[in-house]
């Protein structure tokens, strides 16, 4: 109590003092001003540069629009039905492009998908600890490899074990088919499917192997203990627990398998053509804007590659949203990592 | 079955696994550790092919011309891919220039400020979508904006285009790593009086700079390679050339041309420049690794 009442006076004191002279602190804060203006500055210029991102998407919205306009009026909707490209007589379709991208991207999942889950299996739940860091290494070094490089390789390594040796294999075992029919020459859809699934299993596998990791321990261990063996805590345990995740995955495999270029353009053979054969030539969406691009001569030729690309950029960006999205919904909490 | 009554049976006598149940099952097991590890040899073949020949190939025609040389011509033996190498040199300076101060303001701004908000959820968004942006329609949009007015291809455009392509990826390493610096040495910088800008700058990025300069390293890495977005941005040039304003050569430019000619010495000279393009690239990703597993926020926890 003695303590207590002395203290208002003191304070009063030390207030009135205050108003009279501020102390050193006080007069030191004062001097050095609040921050508040270089904080504000700071946040907006921050906010600009994260705002930039979505400008960017936006902008390169609005800019395929703009210039494809003359073809969009052209043709409407019915561009992407058409089977025509004629740059001559300025008649321009889609449909040939459109098949070869899905066929490629597609036969590329169907080559990917069991590989990656395969490997991402093996890394989380089998592999000796002192394995992992390499093979994991490893395979994102194999993302590393830039896309014209694989080109490359498939020009020199892989086109012609496709004509000398596994095409045709393929045609006499699994001719009846119809998929392995006409001339091989060793470029063609199929060749570029393989490519193309050797690019995108590293984004597959590593993905999943980040989804499997983010599968509590707990759900491993309770099916263990109901005696399952190891295969089945996979399945049950780990697999049904993150299949959205695997499917987010899957879907960015795709993503990325639908806007590769280089690769591609240099082993599919750049054929407009529609074949159930996959040894046949086909075309791809971003090979033909590779290809033809540069000499596009004319308005309607150009905008119809614009086309061509805004297409691309609609359709990748709604697979890799979804993905995203699917990718989220499983790894939330979790660090993810930039693919 | 919830109807039934339930037989009860003696303890001390639990029902034995049927023989064939116990062998089926343990078949499956090893039935699939074994694909899986198939799959594994299986993935790591075709990157053991690869660096087999780009070694194989590249390294028997890499000599001291390749480096200090220009492009010969046609018909010519010799000659290398030193305006490649500048080329892609000036290039990536100028991407990283442009890519990374944005990339790494952006990632301050969601992890510091924007974080639980809604843009900062929809900028986040945002980044992740345009890095699954395929590099060919970056290419085309890039040259109707930049070539296109210019009536000319130029360096500059290739560093924006490569630019745009570094940004998500910045962007999100910066932010991811930031998201590890602990809260408690944000708050003793803000309760010693330090302002927000300056604890974003000197505590968090500081205390997360091996992280970003990794993301960063990545980046380069990642675009480093890209071919598509510099077809109609670079161009590619056969000179010497150090204008920003003129077409350039760049390395994969250079291999792409030489790859899909019908001559035996260029070939040769591609898989030389894909052997040094691929060198460049495991470089900075080995450095990369080692630095993020030494110097990991030794600040941090």
């Amino acid at each position: 109590m003695r303590a207590v009442r002395p203290a208002p006076s003191s304070a009063e004191q030390s207030t009135s003092l205050a108003a009279e002279s501020p102390s050193v602190v006080r007069n030191f804060l004062n001097s050095r001003g609040s921050g508040r203006l270089a904080d504000a500055s700071f946040a907006t210029l921050m906010l600009i540069c994260a705002s930039t991102i979505f400008l960017i998407v936006l902008f390169i919205f609005w800019i395929l629009i703009h210039n494809s306009h003359l073809s969009l009026v052209a043709f409407g909707w019915k561009f992407f039905t058409r089977e025509a490209w004629d740059p001559v007589s300025g008649d321009f379709g889609a449909l040939p492009f459109i098949y070869g991208t899905l066929m490629t991207s597609l036969l590329a999942l169907a080559m990917a998908v069991p590989l990656a889950l395969g490997v991402a299996i093996f890394l989380t739940e089998l592999c000796p600890r002192p394995l992992r860091a390499p093979i994991s290494f490893l395979s994102e070094l194999l993302a590393a490899i830039p896309s014209v490089v694989y080109g490359l390789w498939a020009v020199f390594v892989l086109v012609p074990l496709m004509r000398d040796t596994i095409g045709p294999f393929l045609a006499k075992t699994l001719g009846w088919t119809g998929f392995f029919e006409g001339p091989n020459f060793g470029v063609g859809l199929l060749t570029a499917s393989i490519i193309l699934a050797i690019m995108i299993l590293p984004i597959i596998s590593s993905l999943t192997r980040d989804i499997m990791t983010a599968v509590p321990n707990s759900q491993r261990e309770a099916v263990l203990a109901l005696g399952a063996t190891r295969w089945e805590m996979i399945r049950i345990g780990v697999l049904r627990n993150s299949r959205i995740g695997i499917v987010g995955a899957v879907m960015l495999g795709l993503g990325r398998a639908l806007g590769e270029t280089m690769a591609v353009t240099m082993v599919i053979g750049n054929h407009p053509d529609i074949s159930k054969s996959l040894f046949a030539p086909g075309y791809t969406l971003a090979s033909v804007i590779a290809n033809e691009f540069s000499e596009a001569t004319g308005d309607l030729y150009y905008s119809a590659l614009i086309e061509i690309g805004l297409a691309l950029f609609l359709v990748t960006i709604v697979v890799n949203a979804i993905a995203r999205l699917m990718v989220w919904a499983v790894t939330r909490g979790a660090p993810s990592r930039v693919s | 079955m919830s109807t039934k009554p339930i037989e009860i049976q003696p303890l001390g006598e639990p029902r034995k696994p049927s023989r064939v149940n116990v062998a089926r099952r343990r078949a499956a097991d090893h039935l699939v550790s074994g694909l899986a590890i198939l799959a594994t040899l299986v993935v790591l073949a075709p990157l053991v092919a690869i660096l087999f020949y780009l070694v194989y190939k590249g390294a028997s025609s890499l000599n001291v011309a390749f480096f200090t040389r220009i492009p010969a011509p046609v018909g010519e033996e010799g000659g290398g891919m030193a305006n490649a190498i500048a080329g892609s040199g000036i290039i990536l300076v100028l991407a990283s220039l442009m890519g990374i101060p944005i990339g790494i303001a952006a990632g301050v701004y969601l992890s510091e400020f924007g974080n639980g908000r809604f843009l900062g959820n929809a900028i986040r968004f945002t980044a992740d979508v345009l890095n699954g942006v395929p590099s060919i329609v970056m290419g085309i949009a890039i040259y109707s904006l930049v070539v296109k007015p210019q009536h000319h291809y130029s360096a500059f455009a290739g560093g924006i285009a490569l630019a745009i392509m570094m940004i998500p990826t910045v962007t999100r390493t910066t932010e991811e790593m930031l998201a590890t610096v602990p809260h408690a040495i944000r708050e003793a910088a803000l309760g010693l009086g330090v302002p927000k800008w300056r604890t974003a700058v000197s505590i968090s990025l500081r205390t997360a700079s091996p992280g970003i300069i990794t993301g960063c390293m990545l980046a380069f890495a990642r675009v480093a390679g890209e071919t598509a977005p510099l077809l109609f941005t670079a161009f590619g040039n056969q000179f010497w050339s150090f204008k920003l304003n003129e077409p350039i050569a760049a390395l994969p430019l250079q291999i792409f041309v030489y790859a899909i000619s019908p001559y035996d010495e260029w070939h040769r000279l591609a898989w030389a420049g894909a052997l040094v393009l691929i060198a460049l690239i495991m470089v900075s990703v080995t450095l990369v690794r080692i630095f993020a597993n030494r110097g990991m926020l030794k600040g941090g926890s």
